[in-house]
């Protein structure tokens, strides 16, 4: 068994080899004026346009994974609200394009909120169906719309006013929302959206509450579509009901899904390509939309990582075999130094029932600082039951749950972090296409102070937040001996390997409680005594683990304290050399 | 003006109700809602128009053939967007594909066939007024499918193959039931419910490639109202649908009648995920 020898991970963050591919993009399209051709400046601006929504929708699908696709509308809706400003009020055109970003933005929050109830196909079809509303609308308001006639684009003041000048305009616009919207991917925001697109469940657990965190991506979003549709307004210097196809719309979500889900630069490069593509032949025009489609099709068939994928070289590069996950359990104090606490958790008369099964029945526990207690028992027997009613995953019919004596609310997963209690999966909820140390940086999040704004522009709390954030993730891959693995794909991960990215994540945020469910299972037995060596240290630095376990062994050699659970009453409790001559539990569970 | 309120909701609610059956067809067989249902209700309107007013077939062959170029097409679906990515259901990227397959279709329809809504054909010519074959074609089509439907699940071999995949696919297939032949005739049959859909309401919606995507939208408002691979909730979903559509067009006009189904179907949607009649939650952890 050798160690593993791979690129020291990255201190700090982003490197600047990462800039290099934007910086090209932005070169090659401030060079564009200087061929002197006025089509392919207008064609550019128009990339430039789309970019500047793909951009903020990008969040939407590529990281949060919900399926818009009728963002036309919103473009609509910001077309029509700069122009009718600008022509039925006078107001300047940088105003109302500011008001538009105001109305696309609660517009964004209207269309987004069925995200929080509906499952992706529905949601998909009330998007379609509001682009279809809009452009109704659109044709029937006469009075503010003009209707079929129309009304003109807000025209630029000078010097945005001649084709290069507005092109230069929103080249500008299209690189600060490339920016912005780079900070957010690269911050908890974005680690949080990808996260409940891939494990949500997980998400949850580390404190990620989905609603308000989609409704802000869905506000920014919506603004920034409606600042583009101000803008291509401007380019059209005509709108009409028509000029909004749902061809757009299509555009703008294929884009995304081209690129690449979870990155900026791919779905940066797809719209580019889409906007360009039916320009370079004329008889492909009228093709186009089917050309995007049948594009889609073969991106979902054959590579579904889409262009990012394609230009992921690192994640080609072989692993090395033979791999061993090393714990370094003498690091923890420094990470668990945060969250002590005296009190225990404690589990009074909990009753749960799915249906006729009483799966867990009239239920104590006590779970306290600095002690490991292991929670066995046949399959069946409400183990699991049991983490899930104090993770807020189940709700229990009758009973209380309580922290140090204040009471823990059922329900609600997402209020578990910051009461202190953190917990790993049976199978591990993983973000596969995010790098390891992404993964366990997610566990961190309700660590962060700085708020969306300030992650966008990125303000001084923002850097410090990502600083310290990757500082402890660093720390906790190297407490259970993965830090030589921080930045490759979790996908490509062995499976025991991602069970120790599990207890990282979970220690992130210094948890008072650590909840630990089958972590030993599909282990080796030497990553057994591994884990066992690491979760005794746990507990030694403060943290109450309650470990559910079927490895009788592993539960004998480090637990302090033994529940059994048959039926989902409990059966004993005591020491393990207690339970392990307690004549029921034999009978029940461990045998002669 | 009420009867006649009627006659056209009745029709409109009787196609959106038979899209809403082409979608929960399509589900049962392999747990995908696919955005190809509504196009395929367009491919009825537009075979039927090539088949017997632009080709002069006699109409009788002309909906046997419109049937099965839909159920080809239905099929096609299968196996272009609907097997590939059936391994990978729960990351929904069969909502891409199928989006891609229905694109394509609408787009090969409006450039091959026409942008413009073309005329089709009387068939009959039964009725007049109220009671002109084009606002009873749809409801007799609609009656007929349910009918067929419930005595093929109840009665035949074949139906009882179906329900079993869909209700619990790995035990259909531990019995040895052939589940991918079986798919792939569930979407045949899903393409010819929707094209006789499409067929049986050529005179009122007439043969326009934009009714794909309107009866996209309008047959998946009573599916999801009714309750996913509820053929009952369609039916009642969608003729309630028509009704309440016409109602409204006729009383507030054309746009804000879209609006208020819109509005509708939202409203009802929040308070109801699962649809009216219910179904029962997922263990997430």
């Amino acid at each position: 068994m050798s160690d593993v020898v791979l690129a020291p991970p990255r201190a700090a963050g982003r490197s600047w080899s990462g800039a290099v591919p934007y910086a090209l993009v932005l070169l090659a399209a401030l060079a564009l004026p200087l061929l002197g051709e006025d089509y392919w400046t207008v064609i550019a601006t128009r990339a430039a346009i789309y970019w500047v929504l793909v951009s903020g929708l990008n969040l939407v699908v590529g990281f949060a994974g919900q399926l818009a696709i009728g963002y036309g509308a919103l473009l609509t809706l910001g077309a029509y609200t700069s122009s009718v400003l600008v022509e039925k009020a006078g107001v300047n055109p940088f105003v109302a394009l500011v008001a538009a970003a105001a109305v696309g933005a609660v517009a964004g929050v209207v269309v987004g909120l069925p995200a929080l109830r509906l499952r992706t196909f529905y949601f998909a079809m009330t998007t379609l169906g509001f682009a279809t509303i809009v452009t109704q609308v659109a044709l029937a308001w006469t009075g503010v719309t003009g209707g079929g006639i129309g009304v003109p684009g807000p025209e630029m003041p000078a010097p945005f006013n001649s084709t290069t000048g507005f092109y230069v305009l929103c080249v500008a616009i299209a690189a600060a929302c490339t920016a912005m919207t780079l900070n957010a991917a690269h911050s908890r925001f974005g680690r949080s959206l990808v996260a409940i697109r891939d494990a949500e469940v997980a998400a949850e657990a580390s404190g990620i509450a989905k609603a308000p965190l989609l409704m802000l991506v869905f506000l920014f979003s919506g603004a920034l579509a409606a600042i583009a549709g101000g803008l291509f307004a401007s380019l059209q210097s005509y709108i009409t009901p028509d000029a909004f196809t749902f061809d757009l719309s299509v555009l703008f979500f294929i884009a995304i899904l081209i690129g690449g889900r979870g990155s900026v630069l791919g779905p940066l490069l797809a719209t580019v390509i889409l906007t360009v593509l039916p320009e370079i032949a004329a008889p492909l025009v009228a093709w186009s939309t089917f050309l995007y489609a049948a594009l889609l099709l073969a991106i979902v068939l054959v590579v579904p990582g889409g262009i990012a994928d394609v230009l992921d070289f690192a994640s080609r590069r072989a692993l090395p075999l033979g791999r061993a996950v090393l714990p370094r359990p003498a690091l923890l104090p420094a990470l668990l130094s945060g969250a002590k606490g005296q009190g225990a958790l404690t589990l009074r008369g909990v009753a749960l029932s799915f249906g006729a099964v009483r799966a867990i029945d009239n239920l104590d526990l006590d779970l306290h600082p600095g002690e490991v207690h292991g929670l066995i028992g046949p399959n069946g027997s409400g183990k699991t039951t049991t983490l899930n009613a104090i993770c807020g995953f189940a709700v229990p019919q009758s009973g209380t749950a309580a922290v140090r004596g204040a009471a823990l609310p059922m329900g609600n997963p997402a209020l578990r972090a910051s009461a202190g209690i953190a917990r790993t999966f049976q199978t591990p909820r993983i973000v596969g296409e995010a790098s390891v140390i992404d993964n366990v940086m997610v566990g961190g999040t309700t660590l962060g102070h700085a708020t969306l704004g300030e992650t966008l522009l990125c303000l001084p709390r923002h850097r410090r937040d990502e600083a310290a954030l990757r500082h402890r993730a660093l720390l906790a891959l190297r407490i259970v001996g993965l830090e030589p693995l921080a930045d490759v794909r979790a996908d490509r991960l062995q499976h025991s390997e991602l069970r120790f990215v599990e207890i990282a994540r979970a220690l992130m945020p210094s948890p008072a409680f650590l909840l630990l469910d089958e972590p030993a299972a599909g282990l080796s037995a030497d990553e057994i005594g591994r884990l066992g060596e690491l979760v005794t240290a746990v507990a030694r630095a403060g943290t109450g683990v309650l470990l559910v376990e079927h490895h009788a062994d592993l539960i004998f050699a480090v637990c302090d304290r033994v529940t059994v659970l048959n039926l989902g009453q409990v059966l004993a409790t005591g020491t393990p050399a207690e339970v392990r001559a307690h004549r029921d539990v034999v009978e029940a569970y461990l045998g002669r | 003006m009420i009867a006649s309120i009627i006659a056209s909701g009745l029709a409109l609610g009787a196609v959106y109700a038979l899209i809403g059956i082409t979608y929960n067809v399509m589900y049962s067989a392999s747990r995908v809602m696919s955005f190809t249902s509504g196009q395929l209700g367009m491919l009825g309107g537009v075979f039927g128009a090539l088949f017997i007013a632009r080709l002069g077939i006699p109409s009788v062959a002309g909906l046997v053939l419109t049937l099965a170029a839909c159920a080809a097409v239905g099929v096609l679906t299968e196996v272009i967007a609907v097997r590939p990515v059936l391994a990978a259901l729960d990351k929904h990227l069969y909502v891409l594909s199928t989006l891609a397959a229905a694109l394509m279709i609408q787009q090969l329809a409006a450039i091959e066939w026409s942008t413009e809504p073309q005329p089709f054909p009387r068939l009959l010519g039964l009725g007049s007024g109220i009671f002109d074959e084009k606002f009873w074609l749809p409801v007799l089509a609609c009656a007929v499918v349910i009918l067929g439907l419930e005595w093929m699940y109840r009665r035949t071999l074949v139906g009882r193959a179906f329900v079993a995949i869909s209700e619990d696919n790995f035990a259909a297939r531990a019995l040895g039931l052939p589940e991918r032949r079986l798919r792939m005739a569930s979407y045949a049959l899903a393409g010819a419910v929707a094209g006789l859909a499409g067929f049986s309401s050529g005179q009122l919606l007439l043969a326009f490639f934009a009714n794909g995507a309107m009866l996209n939208f309008y047959g998946f408002v009573p599916v999801a109202l009714g309750g996913l691979g509820n053929n009952r909730g369609a039916v009642v979903g969608g003729l309630a649908l028509g009704l309440f559509q016409q109602a409204a067009n006729f009383i507030v006009g054309g746009v804000f009648a879209s609006v208020a189904v819109f509005a509708v179907f939202i409203v009802v949607l929040l308070a109801a995920p699962q649809g009216l009649f219910g179904a029962p939650a997922v263990r997430r952890v």
